[in-house]
């Protein structure tokens, strides 16, 4: 713990808490008491490979693993509200998983262990929210394919998550439930959108979540939490079921707290989906045994590394460039080869972005009239379907939604398609070729995933152009349908919060994030003595 | 109720203005799913209930392209003579109104499926007209509204209103025509002809059941008129609401006669949708409609660009049946109607009817004279098609009672009354109705001798070579057996008699 960190406030105590990866997992073995309160090690603190070996080995059930996340939950969500629903079924469904394993059924690595789960995402038997008051206690009639996914590899969905509304934002402020706040500084804001999921998991309130990103929205939130977010190549994983923002950006993927737990994760919710015609039809390969392979060489020799000059900005916090600058040395060190390459439209990125995201969710977000499902707002002395649906839509989206969609409209009217839609989209093309041209020279790129830390609720939600920056390192992958990554990369010195690193793989090359993802994490973690995630501050503990 | 409007004698109206024509048709495809979901493509049945998530645009739904719907709508382009485009997009059309689930129509726009065809059609007299294709492409349906509480079942008046999500989603193709210039006194059966045509083409397809009544084939007619030398289009009217082939030919005569009298009189054309009413004949106004609506669409990012293998388009060119023309000749000459006969059958738009019959089992002489007869009669009366009424199967079982004896031509009316009734086919009709030629001698020989009994001279007459004296006794019977004898048989049973 830094200096810095001690003197953020006396919310939190001042105690670490133990590395619970590596020796501590080993301890455990042949340990016969594992009750999440009365034995040495709280189940809350093993990563979900951790869970997994001790779940298969029979050493614990999967209902203490889920009855401590849910105590957890109990514990400390009232101050970091990551949660908007926390499901009443999961001690049951882990019972049925448990009852599955000690009859001698063949389980996949993650049976058992609890998820956590964007409320961007359909849930037959939670409510869908997506943060917004339009959809409150909505409970669709159908589980995302994802979730299918889930509930077929026996994962345990603990519940849904907090996020900005329709995942417009950059920091959860925009719910319409309330803020999440960063586990490291319940002052300080998670992220977002995915605020909700990227805090469950440094909260230690579930050791997986599901997160979608349209801009950013998991890796962002990884970075300032210190925890894994996973965007993967567009059509790798299906959107059937994630309440759309802007189709041809959104992706859903895992959030973690390890390179190896987000690539179990991604296994299991990968592949193709025929309910989603921008799905690929591509036979992934194994990431987690990528991840795995990655962790064991600890090196990256022979990886030529990119380094984007126009992601290397001077506007970036100075602890966040510091750290950056350290690990590209780190990486030098350990075999890698530190190309810097150009991507001179990344300029352009963000100003593509805000009239793409726009235009298309304005389109997607036309649904939300009254008269299927969702709110109904009837004007005073009753009104037309057209009043209705007014009303409806004033009263159940927020401002940033209204932002948006007004713009959306303006960007696709007639007369101005051509100058803001149609140019957007060029300027995506630009910037997909600068990236195939980076890839022509390295295997990955390599930027900071954010520009700060956290930063303080309230600070932006105000400045929406501020809020809008960013995302001006995660946007540029989206907009190039590649896959990317952020991970923990130290924290920054003048305030002692998590800064993030991200990696970029060409698309389809997904494998690679993780393979030399975790090699960096490990390199990272020998060179700090410890995880990154062990530093957070203890929260206060409410019974 | 719309009040009919002011109308210019068509001679005049044509003397003063040319008509100028565009034509959108809807197909609606009979796939067995819907064009964007696995929901059974049926509607009818209970409200909302061949839905998914789709339909109903659920967050978080997502649509996937009917691969069947591709292939129809590319055999429907290549029908029409148009070019296929080898990568085509799905466009969103964004607009607000309840029975669009979205709240945005997935379409075409400005890459259509198909472009630059052409159709040939023909006028009663036989003369033909080419009517150039813009293009066709594929979108899917609305659901259906049902307006509540008012006096006419329309929006204006309607207290509340009831949304069916049964038929959102079915797939539709759009035909879109240039502009029509040149038609002149012949618009009205010009229009006519060509949504006959069209519907001939989707029928011989087998893509869609194409029944104008049931809304499977629905035309939207555009027309302006041009003041004679002016060299300038006037404003268009769109009218809508046309269930009939004979609706298409009336509503065309009276927007041109109604905007006739408005321009003569010194008026403006509104732009606007008009809406046909069968009933009264007359068109009423609908929303106004202006080329400036934005619907702000944009290529549909839910969806990949339909790009089909030139493979494809190939192998569905091969299968595509004759060319209507092609057609035509070739069934004159199989039918062996005398020219006069064919354009008989073809201007009466049964040339389908009358084949199917045919491939049935009945004759087409026959098939012939039942459609362009009985049956056009009883749909004139009714002002619907005559395809509507009954099944070429139908038609052809009746002919084949015929033939067999066992249902005179005067039965067989009263058989067809009972089908078009739907009182079932033409076999339970006659059974129901106990309509059947009876063919027991012994009945009739019966019913002769109580004839007899009552003019005991005839047969002397007959005798004495008088043989229409026979006439008298057959009336009787039939008379006494209420239509029901064969009167052939009864003939012959009288001349024995004669004899004996």
């Amino acid at each position: 713990m830094t200096d810095a960190r001690s003197s953020r406030g006396p919310r939190h105590a001042a105690e670490t808490t133990p590395d619970s990866r590596g020796a501590t997992d080993r301890d455990l073995t042949g340990t016969a008491d594992y009750g999440h309160q009365t034995g040495t090690v709280d189940l809350t603190r093993l990563s979900a490979a951790s869970l997994s070996e001790l779940l298969h080995a029979r050493e614990i059930s999967s209902v203490e693993v889920t009855r401590a996340h849910l105590d957890r939950i109990a514990a400390v969500d009232g101050d970091v509200h990551a949660f908007l629903h926390v499901s009443r079924d999961a001690i049951d469904t882990a019972e049925g998983v448990d009852v599955l394993r000690r009859s001698g059924d063949q389980l996949g690595p993650l049976a058992g262990i609890p998820i956590a789960i964007k409320d961007v995402l359909c849930t037959l038997d939670m409510p869908s929210t997506a943060g917004s008051r339009i959809l409150e206690g909505w409970i669709p009639p159908y589980d995302a394919t994802v979730v299918r996914k889930l509930r077929e590899a026996f994962l345990i969905p603990l519940g849904k998550t907090n996020m900005d509304e329709f995942a417009m934002g950059s920091s959860t402020e925009h719910s319409a439930f309330g803020p999440t706040h960063n586990p490291w500084d319940l002052d300080r804001i998670p992220g977002g959108s995915g605020g909700g999921s990227a805090a469950a998991v440094a909260a230690f309130e579930s050791p997986l979540a599901l997160g979608s990103d349209t801009g950013g929205s998991i890796r962002q939130p990884a970075a300032v939490t210190g925890s894994v977010g996973v965007k993967p190549t567009y059509g790798g994983v299906s959107r059937y079921g994630a309440i759309a923002l802007a189709s041809s950006l959104d992706q859903v993927g895992p959030v973690a707290r390890t390179v190896i737990d987000a690539a179990l994760l991604h296994d299991v919710i990968g592949g193709h989906d025929p309910r989603d015609s921008t799905s690929l039809r591509d036979a992934w390969p194994s990431f987690a045994a990528a991840a795995r392979a990655g962790q064991l060489k600890r090196n990256l020799n022979g990886v030529k590394v990119g380094v984007v000059k126009e992601l290397d900005a001077p506007g970036f916090q100075a602890g966040v460039h510091q750290r950056f600058h350290e690990t590209l040395d780190l990486l030098a060190s350990n075999g890698a080869e530190i190309i810097e390459v150009s991507a001179p439209n990344f300029e352009y990125a963000v100003a593509a972005y805000y009239l793409i995201l726009p235009a298309e969710a304005s389109s997607n977000l036309a649904k939300f009239d009254s008269v299927r499902f969702g709110l109904r707002v009837n004007p005073v002395g009753g009104g037309t379907v057209e009043d209705v649906m007014s009303a409806t839509r004033e009263a159940g989206f927020g401002d940033e939604v209204k932002r948006r969609v007004i713009l959306g409209t303006y960007a696709l009217s007639a007369g101005y398609y051509d100058a803001y839609y149609g140019s957007a989209q060029k300027v995506r093309t630009l910037i997909q070729r600068d990236f195939a041209a980076a890839f022509e020279q390295v295997d990955i790129l390599v930027s900071p995933a954010a520009p700060t830390t956290a930063f303080k609720i309230g600070e932006k939600v105000n400045d929406p152009l501020a809020m809008y920056l960013n995302d001006v390192t995660t946007i540029p992958a989206n907009l190039a349908g590649i896959p990317g990554m952020g991970l923990p990369m130290g924290l920054a010195p003048e305030d002692g919060l998590p800064t993030g690193l991200q990696i970029m793989a060409p698309a389809r090359a997904d494998a690679r994030l993780y393979e030399h993802g975790a090699a960096i994490e490990a390199l990272l973690e020998d060179s700090w003595g410890r995880t990154l995630i062990s530093q957070a501050p203890e929260l206060k503990v409410s019974k | 109720m719309a009040q009919p409007a002011e109308l210019m004698d068509f001679d005049k109206a044509i003397e003063l203005f040319e008509p100028v024509l565009g034509f959108e048709v809807h197909v609606e495809l009979n796939t067995k799913t819907k064009m964007f979901s696995d929901a059974p493509n049926f509607f009818g049945g209970e409200p909302n209930t061949n839905v998914t998530p789709v339909d109903l645009g659920l967050p978080g739904s997502l649509p996937v392209v009917n691969e069947q719907a591709i292939k129809y709508s590319i055999s429907l382009g290549l029908a029409l003579g148009c070019e296929i485009r080898p990568s085509s997009r799905f466009a969103r059309k964004n607009y607000f109104y309840p029975d669009l689930a979205k709240n945005y129509q997935i379409s075409q726009y400005d890459e259509p499926i198909a472009f630059d065809g052409s159709v040939e059609v023909e006028l009663a007299d036989g003369r033909l007209f080419q009517i150039p294709i813009e293009r066709a492409h594929m979108e899917e349906d609305a659901g259906k509204l049902t307006h509540v509480g008012g006096a006419t079942g329309r929006i204006q008046g309607a207290e509340y209103s009831l949304v069916d999500y049964n038929r959102a989603g079915v797939p539709l193709v759009e035909i879109v025509t240039n502009i029509i210039y040149g038609a002149e006194r012949d618009a009205p059966e010009l229009a006519k002809a060509y949504v006959s045509t069209i519907r001939d083409i989707v029928r011989s397809l087998g893509i869609s059941d194409a029944k104008m009544e049931r809304g499977n084939l629905r035309c939207d007619a555009n027309i302006s008129l041009s003041p004679r030398g002016s060299g300038k289009l006037g404003t268009r009217t769109e009218t809508k609401n046309v269930n009939s082939l004979r609706s298409v030919e009336r509503a065309i005569r009276y927007e041109i006669q109604r905007q006739a009298a408005i321009l003569a009189a010194g008026g403006t054309i509104i732009q606007e949708t008009r809406h046909w009413h069968e009933d009264t004949g007359v068109t009423s106004a609908g929303r106004p409609k202006s080329d400036a609506d934005d619907y702000r669409y944009f290529p549909e990012p839910d969806l990949l660009p339909v790009a089909p293998s030139l493979e494809l388009i190939e192998e569905l060119r091969a299968a595509l049946p004759e060319a209507p023309a092609i057609r035509r000749r070739r069934l004159k000459e199989a039918w062996g109607f005398t020219d006069l006969e064919f354009q008989d059958v073809a201007n009466s738009g049964l040339l389908v009817e009358i084949e199917e019959t045919a491939a049935a089992g009945a004759s087409a002489a026959q098939a012939r004279k039942w459609w362009t007869g009985e049956i056009a009669r009883l749909a004139n009366a009714a002002s619907v098609d005559a395809s509507s009424l009954v099944s070429p199967a139908d038609v052809a079982e009746l002919i084949g009672l015929i033939e067999s004896g066992e249902l005179t031509d005067r039965l067989a009316r009263q058989v067809l009354e009972g089908v078009v009734a739907g009182e079932g086919s033409p076999s339970a009709v006659v059974q129901s109705r106990g309509l059947a030629v009876v063919s027991d001698d012994g009945a009739l020989i019966a019913a002769i001798d109580d004839a007899l009994a009552a003019q005991p001279d005839v047969l002397d007459k007959i005798r004495d070579g008088k043989v229409q004296a026979a006439g008298a006794v057959i009336g009787a019977v039939m008379k006494a057996m209420k239509g029901t004898a064969d009167a052939a048989r009864v003939r012959e049973l009288v001349l024995e008699r004669a004899q004996q």
